[in-house]
């Protein structure tokens, strides 16, 4: 499903949460939502799951909006970092809920994925520990195959084989079933590859939205002595810089071409990619407390975004 | 533009290259679906989408509609050559670089070479 953002805000107070986030996905992809905490991922989710009004702006999904729109809600699911949420009953009522509440819900799905996670049916939900909880709400989550489903950090509980099994059911699932999925996490380099498009939020705004494996390819790290990183880097953007004696190790953000790659290794220097977590660090860096901007070259608030 | 240097798309590209280089991967021989590539190496079935289409660029794959992704008659001869190419640049330059460095005489590096190939 299409979703359109355009000029989004939502304040709580006086904090702004999202302040003018503008964003379109095509839709029928894994969209990787990164930002740090307190850029606006869990209030984006909201507003595009309806459980929240936006203060200004508009928000669309399939040429809809949401709010109180139950035609489109009922297409839409957002998993919570808290996993499932309710608190009544068994395992078994919360997916006999999530039936009733689900259009496309696939029973066998959320009964193998229950075996997967070792979840038993007769499970009081109350009782289940944060791992437990993570795990049904993945379950309901992926069972539910609403056209437009969100996981706001809902992997975060679980431990690492859990965590595997979800990953490989979440891509597994996704390309039998085809469907718009947004998934928002701290682990980074563990779900980036996950992600066709990764979005980053900043302070309430979108910092960039880009190809995983083009924004991967933008990162690179330059090590060698000095002067000769200097000379090589100047005129690039350089996120980072970091020196041990008489080496320095600087992080440039844009494409090298072939050229300027071999000008490194004729320079004795050596070029290594950069993970998206480090990338990250430097993007969202913010040493004086100023706005973050998205550094030249850098597709800021434009859809996947090719090097101008 | 494709990146051929991210390291996601690396790892299925070498894995390929490797595999028709040492002929694991035959011509005209099927390599596994998008797919499976992806929950082989959980990674999103569009990277090795991307991955497939940039090794048809450069020959070394090519498409069946409906079918798969196939082998290239030519295309062991197209690596090899581009790998020979690249050798001295990429292999035996910076060996000697190596052995200069840590005061090895290149006359006996070239011994050890003669050696294995008399062998």
């Amino acid at each position: 499903m299409k979703v359109e953002i355009d000029g989004l805000g939502l304040r709580y107070g006086e904090t702004a949460a999202l302040d003018g986030l503008t964003c379109t996905l095509d839709g029928g992809k894994i969209y990787g939502l990164l930002g740090r905490n307190g850029s606006g991922k869990t209030s984006l989710m909201s507003v595009l799951a309806a459980f929240r009004r936006q203060t200004f702006g508009q928000v669309r999904v399939a040429g809809e909006p949401v709010f109180e729109n139950r035609r489109v809600t009922r297409r839409i699911s957002l998993i919570t970092h808290t996993g499932e949420t309710t608190d009544i009953g068994t395992a078994e009522d919360a997916l006999y809920f999530a039936e009733w509440l689900r259009p496309d819900w696939d029973g066998e799905l959320a009964r193998s994925l229950m075996d997967a996670f070792g979840l038993a049916p007769k499970a009081k939900v109350k009782e289940m520990s944060t791992g437990q909880r993570s795990a049904m709400g993945a379950v309901i989550g992926l069972a539910g195959r609403a056209p437009l489903t969100m996981f706001d950090e809902c992997h975060l509980g679980m431990d690492v084989p859990s965590r595997k099994i979800f990953y490989d059911a979440l891509l597994a699932d996704y390309m039998d079933h085809p469907r718009t999925i947004v998934l928002s996490s701290h682990l980074i380099d563990e779900v980036a590859p996950l992600f066709e498009e990764v979005l980053i939020l900043d302070r309430g705004r979108l910092l960039l939205q880009e190809e995983t494996p083009a924004l991967l390819g933008r990162g690179t790290t330059v090590t060698g002595p000095a002067d000769r990183v200097a000379a090589f880097t100047a005129g690039l953007t350089v996120l980072d810089e970091r020196r041990l004696g008489p080496t320095v190790a600087a992080v440039v953000y844009g494409p090298l071409d072939d050229a300027r790659r071999r000008e490194a290794a004729g320079a004795g220097l050596e070029l290594a990619p950069v993970p998206l977590q480090d990338l990250f660090v430097h993007l969202t860096a913010d040493p004086a407390g100023a706005p973050a901007a998205a550094p030249a070259g850098a597709p800021a608030a434009e859809p996947s975004g090719e090097p101008r | 533009m494709f990146d051929d240097r991210s390291p996601i798309y690396r790892q299925i590209a070498d894995r390929i290259k490797t595999e028709v280089l040492t002929e694991a991967l035959k011509e005209d021989e099927r390599v596994m679906s998008t797919n499976e590539y992806a929950a082989y190496y959980r990674i999103n079935p569009a990277t090795v989408a991307k991955a497939f289409q940039q090794l048809v660029d450069e020959g070394v794959l090519y498409k069946k509609r409906g079918i798969g992704m196939f082998v290239s008659p030519q295309a062991r001869e197209v690596l090899r050559d581009r790998h020979r190419e690249r050798f001295f640049t990429d292999v035996v330059d910076p060996m000697i670089d190596e052995a200069l460095a840590i005061g090895v005489p290149l006359a006996d590096v070239v011994r050890r070479i003669e050696g294995r190939d008399a062998r």
